[in-house]
């Protein structure tokens, strides 16, 4: 299976990269395309997307309503600052009932080599503190690069 | 693209105890130091005895010895039962709760991403008879 990667690049960043076995086109569907987002994006666990509207042009904006089985739901949006087809998309992202201050912004690049893709995702909070909530995890007092290492030592404990 | 967070903000709106909130930090205390990160990615590999903690660092025992000690405090590493080698061993629970919010955030995508990966399947198989159906007209 191919593995995800989490690192934080910066102090208001959290990256993820995950390679897949599909050409760019496809992913990039998958990726713009309301009904299939809805298959896949947070939809485990009892969750669905029920709400997945997508205007894909820079000014355009996006709007994501998850809803547990048990009724409770969660939405987030944003608006889209850059698009590339197929390349990359970058927007803002706000969460209806945000715990974290500040909008983010969330890019995502499509690579394709051999017939895969990678997906890199980056978000960048407004500052360390909101990404730190998003962890929430008390690695920033005193850790730096505690991220990279808890995953290291996580992944000596548990080989993936 | 960030959902993780509707399975993060359950976790988060869980208020933790105050007991548990002292060990974490007792852990990420401990775990804030690189020669006590270098000795318990060691440990992961099995037990080790002081001196075989030792031979990867250029410090003294009496050094060494005060990492572990706060390792030990910290609940990430106890004592074996040989009495002659007194091995140190790694204590796995510590470190688990400590990373289960990374956890989350990596399961959350790992789920998401493997719903992902079966999408991409159909798709590719769509566009394959797609392509031969072209090919035949």
């Amino acid at each position: 299976m191919n593995k995800l990667t989490i690192t934080t690049p910066s102090d208001r960043e959290i990256a993820m990269t995950r390679a897949f076995d599909a050409p760019r086109h496809l992913v990039y569907q998958a990726y713009t395309k309301p009904e299939m987002l809805k298959r896949w994006m947070g939809v485990h666990n009892g969750f669905e997307l029920v709400v997945c509207e997508i205007d894909l042009r820079v000014g355009g904006t996006y709007r994501y309503v998850w809803k547990a089985h048990g009724g409770m739901s969660m939405g987030m949006g944003g608006v889209y600052q850059d698009i590339v087809k197929e390349e990359k998309i970058v927007s803002t992202e706000k969460f209806d009932e945000s715990w974290y201050p500040g909008d983010a912004v969330g890019t995502v690049t499509f690579t394709e080599a051999a017939g895969r893709t990678t997906v890199t995702t980056t978000v960048l909070y407004a500052s360390k503190e909101a990404r730190d909530g998003v962890l929430k995890s008390p690695m920033a007092e005193g850790m730096g690069a505690g991220f990279d290492t808890l995953e290291k030592l996580l992944a000596l404990l548990h080989p993936m | 693209m960030t959902a993780t967070r509707v399975s993060h903000n359950h976790k988060v709106m869980q208020t933790s105890s105050h007991a548990e909130s002292t060990r974490l930090d007792a852990t990420f205390a401990a775990l804030a130091d690189p020669t006590r990160r270098a000795i318990l990615a060691r440990l992961a590999g099995g037990e080790a005895s002081v001196n075989e903690l030792m031979a990867p660092f250029s410090m003294s025992q009496p050094a060494i010895s005060k990492h572990l000690k706060v390792l030990e405090r910290a609940g990430l590493v106890s004592r074996g039962h040989d009495a002659q080698r007194r091995p140190r061993k790694l204590e796995a629970q510590p470190l688990a709760e400590a990373t289960e919010y990374l956890q989350r955030y990596r399961e959350y995508w790992e789920a998401s991403y493997a719903q992902l990966d079966a999408v991409l399947e159909e798709l590719k198989a769509i566009e394959k008879a797609d392509k031969s159906t072209k090919r035949k007209k």
